[in-house]
């Protein structure tokens, strides 16, 4: 088999060293019982010229050659070439997590470029390594201002990804940690604040937001901040859009920011791998989940970086630890890493203005059901028909409309969340608008 | 003697952020096809930032150089042998890195209907299938991300079934040889971890965990192999004393690379397990991740599966949303899809006959290592080893140099080192695991390095103490960045 590297006679020899005469003797010291005594019931292997084959033949019987109007958590941006470049070498692909200092300084080097750019994007002090995914980041924030205030409830906006919120909710069950949701303004799509002043109470250890919302909405983080700070709680902001923070106010009122970076090169991937991150406060570090990278010296007095502050990990703290994660998304963070850098300071604005321009011209030919200000998604209510009709109708002209908001919030069952980013073409807007309006 | 590796320039680099001078650029956008935008007026000028202050302007082939360059810091699998015991640094196969980025797989947005959605579905549902098999369970869940995450699922679906039977309990038993992910899960699951101290030969106590299962236990979360690489002899025992008192048995399948195709933990009693596809499935760890940790239930355990599940429906394939009794979600979406994808990948060249062919080769590289080495080193348990072997430094500690220091001085050679310090039943562990994917030449030239080293350490201990010596950055100051972190870059 290409896969192991070992002649006959190689094997055989290295089976005499180990004083066994076949390798099933290798394992003759398993009770008996345990062993499988029947060859698994697995079809026999293939050559590369047939898995390519089996994949693409699958991804034939998926979408290909649509224009597609969905955002809700995961974007169209284009990809650099360089990030598949970078990330397709083998001392990035194959290496482990950056242990080993001395020969891992690739790896750190590139994770704090990004705790840097994270923390230059969010307005935050420190930024870790990474997290799963944006949806894990939710709840692991929520646990962070738990810890920090000592208060266990949890208010969340019903703005915020409904997917996230579900995460939140199993994640919280367990831990004496009830979770109560509030509201958004039915004409602006945007926090209803008096709800939120109205739920707060002194148990509140967080209040969670995102920005823009799952409606595609820009919030008020500032008087967002000023209410849950009034009440003793930690501000979490939470986004899905990351390109959004080239153009938007940094969220710097907040104490925790829990992000998903899928929008930095990162292929929807029919919903991952993605990464996720946690930003803060600095007076905040020692209860961040999650690896973190720091900046020393080497004994020549040189430069140099690692893994530090893991007494909060799971390794050394075990029961105690801040979270249970151990493997983050660090090759997705470096995708992400690599796409800010090629876009840049610069790049990155002119990015977000595309995708700002891109969504006001379809929202120009369609009503958006939300007066709130967006950036590039917004609602609509589909008029005559359903939202999944004019989806199938959609379908037929090449075009994946937008999500239906009815499995998320009966109230909007007869609305459709719509995206546009700088790839979506003004022909395709066009033929939507012609079918949607 | 070093002979693995020779001294070659490096190139220095220095941070993006420093690199950085203004107007320069490595991207161009489009003409707008459409009008632009005010971005104050859309948006609400109070809304819209200043420049995003040191952010990085470069230009294209200085950022090409900049990843490049640091690129070749780092030791990688694709270099040579990386033994880090615990996390089955295999070859990481590139086809896998080809389909993975099959246009109608790597562009399927989670939410395109299901009818374009068939390709992605079959993928889960084969790999769904053939993980069921390789570990002779009922049911199986792609949604978590990684390891740790598959253990919090497996533990709340534990959870949500005693629940139901009337009384979720209070504990999770742990043996001290456990992954430090074992405890900090059980603890976000609501649980209290009572510690199982393993017994003489590494494995778990009988007598001990006869006392320790009470009503009040809700679950063991056993590691098998252990983390000493030995079988779990008594592991029937193990299961029957738990289902016998109404708890269940969860298995860390974090070395399944010594089991697949010779023993299934369906068939010795595990109700529940997950899997680490980034260690066992050959898919690559990025340093650090992505991952993925499937999880592998019995039957009784079904019902309580993250939603949504993939279900049959006719010829089509389709995601059942109503679940009343399941846990929840762990993850938005399905998975970490494109790492599912490598896996199958894996699975499909190796085959059912070829998986087993690769774990008798793991277990014989380990065995190997052991007979090369066990008259060097010490090897605090004698039980027979799978997949990977575990030595002290017991002899070497009486010179002054402990693990971590032979594993500095085992760079210089060329190699990765082995996981040190772990698991914390052993003191001063040397964990190596080499895998399959090593060929006898890798492996004597290590076993050659270990001998050396040993020899080096009786007759130069202080210059093992200082190693390495051979790479760009010698021995990094980790109190230092502990004490003053320094997280992230400032302008001077
Ligand atoms: C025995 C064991 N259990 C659990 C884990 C955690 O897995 P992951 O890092 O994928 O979360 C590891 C990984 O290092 C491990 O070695």
């Amino acid at each position: 088999m290409r896969y192991l590297p070992k002649s006959e006679s190689e094997r055989r020899a290295m089976l005499d060293a180990c004083g066994v005469s076949s390798p099933e003797e290798l394992f003759a010291h398993l009770p008996e019982g345990v062993r499988l005594n029947r060859p698994l019931n697995l079809a026999p292997g293939i050559s590369e010229y047939e898995i390519v084959e089996y994949f693409r033949s699958r991804a034939a019987e998926c979408a290909t050659g649509y224009a597609s109007f969905l955002g809700a958590g995961v974007y169209h941006h284009f990809r650099p070439v360089l990030v598949d470049t970078v990330v397709s070498r083998g001392e990035f692909l194959t290496s482990y997590t950056p242990y080993q200092a001395e020969i891992a300084q690739g790896t750190l080097t590139t994770i704090f470029e990004f705790q840097t750019m994270i923390c230059q994007l969010t307005g935050m002090d420190v930024a870790n390594a990474s997290m799963y995914d944006g949806s894990t980041a939710v709840p692991e924030a929520a646990m962070m201002a738990v810890r920090a205030t000592g208060k266990g409830r949890v208010l969340i906006a019903k703005s915020v990804h409904p997917e996230y919120r579900e995460v939140l909710a199993t994640y919280a069950k367990h831990q004496g940690m009830p979770v109560v949701e509030f509201g958004y303004i039915a004409e602006s799509g945007n926090l209803d604040l008096e709800d939120l002043e109205r739920q707060m109470d002194p148990l509140t250890g967080a209040v969670i937001i995102q920005t823009p919302n799952f409606f595609g909405i820009v919030e008020q983080v500032k008087a967002a901040a000023e209410i849950a700070h009034r009440h003793g709680a930690l501000l979490v902001v939470v986004f899905t859009e990351a390109v959004s923070l080239g153009l938007l106010e940094p969220p710097a009122e907040a104490d925790i920011v829990a992000g998903e970076l899928q929008s930095f090169a990162i292929s929807p991937s029919y919903g991952g791998p993605y990464a996720g991150i946690i930003a803060t406060k600095g007076k905040y570090i020692r209860q961040m989940p999650g690896r973190l990278v720091g900046q020393t010296t080497d004994s020549r007095g040189n430069r140099a970086f690692c893994l530090t502050l893991s007494t909060r990990e799971q390794h050394i703290r075990r029961e105690k630890a801040t979270s249970n994660i151990c493997t983050n998304q660090a090759l997705i963070a470096l995708m992400a890493t690599v796409f800010m850098t090629v876009y840049g300071k610069q790049g990155l604005r002119e990015l977000a203005e595309q995708n700002l321009a891109k969504a006001h011209y379809l929202a120009g030919k369609l009503k958006p059901r939300f007066c709130g200000k967006f950036f590039n998604e917004f609602v609509v209510r589909a008029e005559g028909k359903s939202p999944e009709e004019i989806n199938k109708a959609l379908l037929k002209k090449k075009i994946i409309g937008g999500l239906p908001l009815g499995r998320f919030y009966p109230e909007l069952a007869d609305c459709t969340l719509l995206c546009a980013t700088e790839m979506t073409k003004r022909a395709d807007m066009d033929a939507l608008a012609e079918v949607q309006a | 003697m070093i002979k693995k590796v020779t001294n070659h320039l490096s190139q220095n680099e220095a941070l993006l952020f420093e690199r950085s001078s203004p107007g320069k650029k490595a991207y161009q956008l489009p003409e707008l096809d459409i009008p632009a935008v005010d971005a104050a007026e859309a948006l609400g000028a109070e809304n819209v930032r200043q420049e995003i202050a040191g952010f990085p302007e470069v230009s294209e082939v200085e950022a090409l150089r900049h990843f490049t360059r640091l690129s070749t810091w780092n030791y990688a699998i694709d270099y040579g042998m990386y033994p880090l015991g615990s996390c089955t640094m295999k070859y990481n196969p590139r086809i896998n890195e080809v389909v993975a980025r099959t246009e109608g797989l790597a562009w399927a947005h989670p939410y395109q209907p299901e009818s374009l959605s068939q390709g992605c579905m079959q993928v889960m549902a084969c790999l769904e299938a053939a993980l069921a098999e390789i570990c002779g369970m009922d049911a199986v869940t792609l949604q978590p991300a990684a390891g740790a995450h598959g253990e919090l699922t497996g533990i709340l679906l534990i959870r949500a079934l005693l629940e139901k039977r009337g009384n979720p309990r209070l504990k999770i038993l742990i043996p001290d040889s456990a992954h430090g992910t074992n405890p900090a899960t059980a603890a976000i699951a609501g649980y209290a971890v009572e510690n199982i101290k393993s017994s003489e030969t590494g494995g778990v106590d009988l007598t001990a965990l006869e006392q320790l299962v009470t009503g009040d236990v809700a679950a063991l979360m056993v590691t098998n192999p252990n983390t000493l690489g030995v079988f779990e002899n008594n592991i029937v025992r193990v299961a029957e004393i738990l289902h016998k008192k109404g708890a269940m048995l969860y298995m860390d399948g974090a070395n399944m690379n010594a089991l697949v195709g010779i023993a299934r933990p369906g068939d010795f009693g595990v109700d529940v397990m997950h899997l680490n596809l980034h260690k066992t499935f050959s898919t690559p760890h990025g340093g650090g991740g992505p991952g993925a940790g499937p999880v592998a239930v019995k039957k009784v355990l079904e019902p309580f599966l993250p939603t949504p599940r993939l279900k049959r429906s006719g010829r089509r394939l389709a995601f059942d949303y109503k679940r009343k009794r399941s846990i929840g979600r762990v993850k938005a979406y399905y998975g970490n899809f494109g790492v599912l994808v490598r896996a199958l990948a894996y699975i499909q060249a190796h085959g059912g006959p070829g998986l087993r062919n690769a774990t008798m080769d793991a277990v014989l590289n380990a065995v190997y290592v052991r007979k090369a080495l066990e008259s060097y080193y010490d090897l605090p348990y004698q039980s027979p080893n799978m997949h990977e072997v575990v030595f002290s430094d017991d002899r070497q500690a009486k010179l002054g140099v402990r693990t971590g220091d032979i594993a500095k001085r085992l760079i210089d050679y060329g190699f990765h080192p082995y996981t040190v310090s772990f698991p914390m039943i052993v003191h001063g562990a040397l964990m190596i695991e080499p895998t399959e994917t090593e060929g006898k030449l890798e492996i004597d030239s290590f076993i050659d390095a270990m001998i050396s080293i040993a020899h080096e350490i009786e007759t130069d201990p202080q210059m093992v103490k200082n190693a390495p010596y051979n790479t760009r950055t010698s021995r990094v100051d980790e109190v230092t960045a502990a004490r003053k972190p320094v997280l992230r870059w400032k302008p001077a």
